[in-house]
């Protein structure tokens, strides 16, 4: 007895080196993929904050503007020439400029919204009519291209956009504390835009708001109740397994199949209307469901099946023992399962372009069946445009869908480590 | 003559039937290992629960063989046997808790008070209410103390204001001998307590609903010699007013609660007698290997 404990002692004095050895390596080889993902993510992080963060400031111009009587008729606002009134503050503040070309380069520095910013202004309030006062409207582009050092000031004028007079203007009016980079709040605000500082991703969140909306609200309840339904009720026979393979099988069907789809059955045969978040939701629907009942199934399946005993064996009828015991068990994992077929829809371009919700739409959507765009697109579209100042909103609206999808995976590590429950 | 006789004269008299008698008087050679057939009195006169010819199959492996024998009004049956004999797959056919497992078929008949509990319009729902079942392995539910108790009586609508939960939840741990460890602490979860006290938990959370027929498949195997004392009082005092059927491997405890013991072999049903008959003077060879612990 005693020599036979002692040869094992020894023979596992032997392997004990390799052992640690291995568990070393392995450790090594694990912290070492860790930290190249670590590091790639920065670098993806990185490359976006450096390229985005400065789309959140935007040059803005002090001008000092009279609404002048004789041009503003009190009874038809919409149709003032309120673009001539911005001329004259600018020909006022430079009253050197005089020939008609080189007026025409001044009134460029003047982004060609600030003309409806004025109509705003004054149909809002009538009462400015006749006074005088310093109003801030949205330089272009180019000035704050050029403020932001993206358009070098020591290449020949033929180089560059802003002509060597322009930049001599911009000076001017930087020096006198008449143009500077406020916070951008547009960005925010507006919905998309040919013109980069008019533009900005409310239109595409509210539509991603609520083509998320339909899907969650569509994909959920259906995706819990169909893994309700394969886990716990329905007989193990052909059928369920021919079902089961076809879940798996359309969890990996390439996304633009279903925008395929959605074309065809709801836009084509149901005739809902185009670049719909309805449709969009519907047609993300379809997509998430398969994410959702596999995941809602792998967390049915983790519930002991002791528990389920314990419930049945004093009497509670299936119903009652799945709705009390098993689902609150399962529901973390059918929340994270949700929240991820979320971020991924939320990310998702290919099937939302086929039924078109790539269209350039300047309002902000309303309304489900309001024509919109989402995030992902809208950063497509932008990626896709020449203007300089695209660039930096791109990255910008990369940040802002980053963030959502962030929350969103925040929120599904929340739900699990708060529902979480041991057994 | 009934087995309520037995009841009244006590556990230490062997009962008096006239077959059995006849048999222990000339027995002295055993019957041999080879026989399978049951041997002893399976069958009484008054029966609660009459079982004809069970098998039990999980997928093509056939756990039990059928089994024939019947559970009297007011007794607690004991059935014993080495480990995979297949005790718990019986005892499960009883409330049709065997539905539950996917691979598991069930033949042959078993009738409760006369009526088939594997028939057609039978609603498992009231069934197990009415057959209650404490689990080998302890299950609390992730839940309260309070709410494992009273989860039994809620679903069936036992009680009609929350005082009279809190009595039957009272009661029922009281019964299980878990009211004094827990009386403070009964918001915590119930997966929270140790081992023997889970174990515990469960037998209160099925006295709760009130079955008249209990079974239990071995509710004192993570139980200290003071618990399951408390435990087997339960099933001595629930022996008044119900049917107690209990799966055990402790022997002493089967010969000092049950007044019928039926020991399983491999699937078989090979003995069933009166338990102080059993455990003095078994009939079958395997009864005997097994109690006098040359076997398993
Ligand atoms: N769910 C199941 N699936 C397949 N086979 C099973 C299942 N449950 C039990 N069995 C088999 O049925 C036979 C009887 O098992 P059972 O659990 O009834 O034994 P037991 O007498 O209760 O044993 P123990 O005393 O160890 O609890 C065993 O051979 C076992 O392998
Ligand atoms: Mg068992």
């Amino acid at each position: 007895m005693t020599r036979q404990n002692k040869s094992t002692m020894e023979m596992v004095q032997r392997g004990l080196a390799r052992r640690h050895r291995r568990e070393k390596i392995f450790r090594f080889l694990g912290m070492a993929a860790v930290t190249t993902s670590i590091l790639f993510l920065l670098l993806l992080f990185g490359s976006i904050i450096a390229n985005g963060w400065s789309a959140f400031r935007q040059a803005e111009l002090s001008l000092e503007v009279s609404f002048d009587q004789e041009l503003l008729d009190v009874d038809n606002l919409r149709d003032a020439n309120y673009a001539l009134l911005i001329k004259r503050s600018l020909r006022e503040f430079f009253p050197q400029v005089e020939k008609r070309r080189d007026l025409r380069h001044l009134y460029k520095l003047v982004s060609s919204g600030a003309a409806f910013e004025l109509q705003a202004m004054v149909m809002a309030d009538p009462s400015l009519i006749g006074t005088r006062r310093l109003v801030t409207l949205p330089a272009d582009d180019e000035v704050d291209m050029l403020l932001k050092g993206y358009i070098p000031r020591d290449v020949p004028e033929s180089e560059r956009r802003v002509s060597d007079q322009q930049i001599r203007w911009i000076d001017e009016l930087v020096a006198a504390s008449r143009l500077k980079l406020g916070w951008n709040t547009t960005f925010f605000t507006a919905g998309d835009s040919r013109e980069p500082e008019l533009s900005g991703i409310r239109g595409a969140v509210a539509g991603s708001l609520f083509t998320l909306l339909v899907t969650l609200l569509l994909s959920f309840p259906i995706g819990v109740a169909a893994a309700v339904y394969l886990e716990e009720f329905a007989p193990s026979n052909r059928w369920t397994d021919c079902i089961e393979v076809n879940i798996n099988n359309l969890a990996a069907v390439p996304s633009i199949v279903f925008g395929l789809l959605g074309l065809a059955v709801f836009l084509n045969v149901l005739g809902m209307p185009r670049s719909a978040p309805l449709v969009g939701g519907l047609v993300l629907t379809l997509m998430t469901l398969p994410t959702i009942i596999i995941a809602s199934r792998a967390s049915l399946k983790s519930v002991p099946p002791s528990i389920r005993e314990a419930a049945l064996g004093i009497g509670a009828s299936r119903m009652e023992t799945i709705s009390h015991h098993v689902l609150p068990l399962a529901m973390p994992g059918m929340l994270t399962g949700t929240i991820i077929g979320m971020a991924q829809a939320l990310g998702e371009t290919a099937p939302l372009l086929m039924i078109g919700m790539v269209a350039f739409i300047v309002d902000v959507p309303g309304g489900l069946t309001d024509p919109a765009t989402v995030l992902p697109v809208q950063i497509y579209l932008w990626a896709d445009s020449p203007e300089r100042a695209f660039v930096e909103r791109t990255s910008a609206a990369i940040m802002v869908l980053l963030t959502f999808l962030i929350m969103m995976n925040g929120t599904a590590v929340f739900l699990r480590k708060k529902f979480e429950q041991r057994w | 003559m009934g087995i309520d006789m037995v009841l009244e004269s006590g556990n230490s008299l062997i009962r008096p039937g006239a077959v059995e008698s006849a048999q222990e008087e000339i027995r002295s050679e055993r019957v041999s290992r080879e026989q399978r057939q049951t041997v002893g009195t399976p069958f009484v006169e008054d029966a609660r629960m009459t079982c004809r010819g069970v098998e039990v199959f999980y997928g093509n492996k056939q756990a039990i063989n059928g089994v024939s024998i019947d559970v009297a009004k007011n007794e607690v049956l004991a059935m014993i046997g080495p480990s995979g004999c297949g005790k718990s797959s019986f005892l499960r056919c009883l409330n049709r808790m065997n539905d539950t497992v996917d691979i598991c078929r069930v033949r042959g008949e078993i009738l409760l008070d006369g009526q088939d509990i594997y028939g057609r319009q039978v609603d498992v729902v009231p069934l197990r209410a009415q057959v209650g079942m404490v689990f080998q392995k302890p299950n609390p539910f992730p839940k309260s103390i309070y709410d494992n108790v009273a989860y039994g009586a809620k679903i069936h609508g036992l009680v009609s204001s929350k005082s009279e939960l809190d009595e039957v939840v009272e009661d029922a741990l009281k019964k299980a001998g878990l009211w004094d460890e827990v009386s403070d602490r009964l918001e915590q979860p119930g997966t929270g307590l140790s081992g023997g006290q889970q174990q515990r938990l469960c037998i209160a959370r099925a006295v709760a609903v009130r079955p008249e027929v209990i079974l239990m498949d071995e509710p004192c195997s993570a139980l200290d010699p003071i618990a399951t004392a408390t435990v087997e009082d339960l099933i001595t005092e629930l022996k008044q007013q119900y049917t107690i059927v209990i799966v055990t491997h402790n022997m002493q405890q089967a010969a000092r609660i049950s007044q019928r013991t039926a020991y399983f072999h491999l699937g078989d049903l090979v003995e069933v007698g009166a338990t102080d008959r059993i455990f003095t003077n078994p009939l079958h060879q395997l009864t005997e290997d097994y109690i006098t612990g040359r076997f398993g």
